[in-house]
């Protein structure tokens, strides 16, 4: 599907002169004091990308504002100075969400990392956006604790995980970053400083903080973010069981799920990342398993051990090669260590790869999962899969070999065919890694011209100007245009009877 | 794609509604009404997939029919009275289950809309885990309609409990209701729901379970509670739950407080007569006054909490139905100026 259209014109931007930063940089130094603002080109050079390295760029400069005041005066002299501006957290995504923008500011916000209230009666915590996501579990424990949990939990900071609407193992059960986020202090991109909900649920109004959530540091700065915590459940149950193939797998997902379960994670691997994740971690998964399947329950005493013994008969029904339950922590955790090393471990198959986020309907996996075989096939490369099993969250990974040009565009392309297999299955493009530049040429696969117009309405009421975070998200550049017209009051309104929204 | 034209072609201020259940708590004054009563068509549910497509019109108590047939449901139940699933997605509504599956926007995952301008565009997907675009689905939930007509929504479906039960403590002590609740909810149990109710100067806590292990899960709650009645049969205590949300003729204030200020939300219902239900666990509550000083209740909720006014006798000023937050409200006027520039829904 082409973009194009008279809303389409240069990215604001894009092709003016190299801009002279010098005076704004004084302002930023002046707003955070000078040893917060770096601008010597091998300094810069650390911040070139984010969590996928095929992406670089050097900022113009990178700033580490302290606290809110100090993002606004830095938000604020961006802003009159026309110069765009990226926040970022630690960094660690995996979409190019938070690269950098040539003669464009990078606002580092991993100095702003207090814990600024713990209130465990009513289950809040009041963070600032450095914080760590592993530190909100960590200052509610050990009775309470922060459902969603990225793989890169003990480095990425909830200001990141807000950007993103970080998932986790766990989202299956308890949902995402989206779905415990009751407030956020946001520095909007002309300075402006607003408060969305805060402690309360359920503010009135348009559902303005879950547009937020998720919009990739488009729409502006989170400053401050409240979030709701849980009681800890009061028992946990693991197995891993080794199947077949991915798709007797699959079925046994299908089955767990229409039983009436919820399983608080539910993992799976294919034979290429078991005998990966195998060598790197020795955590006894058998190497000719064509697919291991971990199940993960918790919650209260009483219910699990219901519930996991219908789990296991499951399994054993369905005619798993063999199963293994947890007996303790520690084999807890050398289970959920061969699945967590998976990534990671495909550095031992081939020297590059490329992974992707595509989300299917969890009923067409095993179509989609024939049609990825067909591709690799096809393009003459190996894919190792690692899927979110109860959500439908593939983790397809393109392995290829970077040195070699035409192994690396073929890859380029596999990787693209798979994410159109799975939007046309019914899909998604990304389930958590979130679009940044590396998935914005597939949005069109997903959504039309008009739909895409529409997300732009909500671009522009933040940030007429898309100053923040410019270039990501959306596939082609769009204006705003003016707001049409001075506002009318309604007579009703002028007399007090009647709102504004 | 017929509202969309008509919504284009209307020559004045319009407002679009589903099943008329819920028309006191909007402020507007339209030149206009305009229904989704046609769009009633339950689209898709994919049944293994535990998601559903549903369009505007289609009335709660329908869907949630269908979807009991193949053991699941939809984890929405504010108080029924034919409301339109639009109808409860655009007020933001909601019931006791909000304590273990969150709110409507929670639960939708994509959405098709028409805006005032005719457009129509959608959002999100129909799978449960997608981060692809602006989640316009979340906007567009508490809108009242005004920045666009809800055509569709996608919403992610949870499987039925197998068997409920309820533990409900008493007390007319609002302290001692408060500590049960905090109890309760900081609990390693896993609740269904959690409630509180104070009516004529009788107060309970209730806590609901379901699945495989309702039971021994509710007399864990009951021992916590002390003194407690165990009801296995309990659907009409939580139909009770619902109903107190809604007065026909008279009062509902909604309050947006915390959970620590249930003794003195019932220590209020008391000296105003009023009843007053809502999620314990989650400070979020209800109060209901049928026949008395409305007024005054009001004035005493508004002074030490946020919250609106819903249904509410004629001649009442009901108020402002905004955020409390100015800069919020500019933000909201903002997303308004480009979603409706002519300003033409209300």
């Amino acid at each position: 599907m082409s973009v194009d259209g008279p809303e389409v014109t240069a990215e604001p931007g894009a092709e003016r002169e190299p801009l002279d930063l010098g005076p704004l940089v004084n302002e930023l130094r002046a707003a955070v004091g000078p040893e917060h603002v770096v601008t010597h080109e091998h300094q810069l050079r650390t911040y070139e990308s984010d969590g996928l390295l095929q992406y670089a760029v050097t900022p113009g400069a990178v700033v580490l504002p302290g606290s809110t005041e100090e993002v606004r005066a830095v938000v604020r002299a961006c802003h009159l100075a026309g110069v765009p501006f990226v926040a970022r957290g630690a960094g660690s995504g995996l979409s190019g969400g938070a690269l950098p923008i040539e003669d464009g500011v990078l606002i580092s916000l991993t100095r702003m990392r207090s814990i600024l209230e713990v209130d465990l009666d009513n289950q809040r915590v009041v963070v600032e956006p450095g914080v760590t996501n592993i530190a909100v579990s960590q200052a509610v424990a050990p009775d309470h604790f922060y459902p969603p949990d990225p793989s890169s939990q003990i480095v990425c900071t909830i200001g990141g995980n807000v950007a993103e609407n970080s998932g986790g193992a766990h989202c299956f059960k308890y949902g995402f970053t989206t779905n415990y986020v009751t407030g956020l202090e946001l520095v909007l991109p002309d300075g402006d400083l607003v408060q969305l909900g805060g402690k309360e649920l359920d503010a009135a109004g348009p559902g303005l903080l879950g547009a937020f959530v998720g919009s990739e540091g488009t729409l502006g700065v989170a400053t401050k973010i409240w979030l709701r915590v849980m009681p800890k459940p009061e028992t946990v149950r693991t197995l891993v069981a080794f199947f077949g193939s991915p798709v007797q797998a699959g079925e046994v997902v299908s089955e767990i799920v229409s039983s009436g379960i919820v399983p608080g994670a539910i993992e799976m691997m294919d034979n290429l990342s078991i005998q990966a994740a195998e060598d790197y971690t020795g955590a006894g998964y058998p190497t000719d398993a064509g697919a291991a399947l971990l199940v993960e329950l918790d919650g209260s005493e009483a219910e699990c051990e219901v519930r996991f013994g219908e789990v296991v008969a499951i399994c054993e029904r369905s005619g798993a090669d063999s199963i293994r339950v947890a007996q303790d922590e520690a084999e807890r955790e050398l289970i959920w260590k061969g699945r967590k090393a998976a990534f990671a471990a495909m550095g031992r198959i081939a020297p590059n790869y490329y992974v992707q986020d595509s989300v299917i309907p969890r009923t067409r996996l095993a179509e989609v999962l024939g049609r990825i075989e067909e591709l690799a096939r096809e393009y003459d490369l190996q894919v190792a899969n690692v899927f979110h099993a109860g959500d439908g969250n593939l983790h397809p990974l393109v392995c290829y070999d970077g040195s070699n040009p035409d192994e690396a565009e073929r890859a380029e392309k596999c990787a693209g065919m798979i994410v159109k297999a799975c939007v046309d299955a019914g899909g998604s493009i990304t389930g958590e890694h979130g679009v940044g530049v590396d998935k914005k040429r597939y949005m069109p696969e997903m959504f039309t011209d008009t739909d895409l117009g529409t997300f732009q309405r909500l671009r522009c009421a933040f940030d007429p100007e898309q100053r923040s975070n410019p270039g990501k998200v959306m596939p082609t550049p769009r204006l705003c245009g003016e707001v049409p017209g001075p506002y009318r009051r309604h007579p009703l309104e002028e007399a007090g009877l009647a709102e504004r929204f | 794609m017929e509202l969309a034209a008509a919504l284009a072609a209307a020559d004045g201020t319009v407002r679009v509604h589903g099943a008329r259940t819920k028309l006191a708590w909007a402020r507007g004054d339209p030149d206009i009404e305009l229904s989704t009563d046609k769009l009633d068509d339950i689209v898709e549910h994919n049944v293994g997939d535990l998601t559903a497509v549903l369009e505007a019109g289609v009335p709660l108590s329908r869907a949630q029919q269908r979807f009991a047939e193949a053991g699941q449901m939809l984890a929405l139940d504010p108080p029924d009275q034919g409301a339109t699933i639009g109808g409860a997605v655009a007020t933001n509504d909601s019931g006791p289950l909000l304590a273990r599956y969150g709110g409507v926007r929670d639960l939708v995952v994509g959405m098709r809309v028409a805006l005032a301008d005719g457009t129509v565009a959608k959002s999100g997907g129909k799978v449960i885990k997608n981060v692809a675009g602006y989640d316009l689905a979340k906007l567009f939930v508490g809108s009242f309609g005004k920045l666009g007509a809800i055509l569709e929504v996608s919403v992610r479906l949870h499987p039925l409990p197998p068997a409920t039960a309820t533990a409900v403590g008493r007390s007319d002590d609002p302290d001692a209701l408060g500590r049960a609740a905090l109890a309760l909810s900081h609990a390693r149990l896993e609740q269904l729901g959690l409630d509180v109710r104070w009516e004529d100067g009788a107060g309970a806590i209730l806590a609901r379970f379901g699945g495989a292990a309702a039971g021994p899960q509710a007399e864990a709650a009951a021992r916590l509670l002390g003194d407690a009645e165990l009801v296995e049969d309990d659907e009409e205590l939580w139909q009770a739950q619902r109903d107190a949300q809604r007065s026909a003729g008279g009062l509902v204030v909604k309050v947006s407080a915390l959970q620590t200020d249930l003794p003195d939300l019932v220590r209020l219902a008391r000296e105003h007569r009023a009843v007053l239900v809502g999620r314990a666990g989650l400070g979020l509550y209800w109060l209901r006054l049928d026949d008395g000083d409305y007024d005054a209740l009001v004035r005493a909720v508004r002074g030490r909490f946020t919250a609106v006014v819903l249904d509410h006798p004629a001649g009442l000023e009901p108020g402002p139905h905004e955020p409390a937050d100015a800069g919020a409200r500019m933000l909201a006027d903002r997303v308004k100026q480009r979603f409706d520039p002519e300003r033409k829904l209300v």
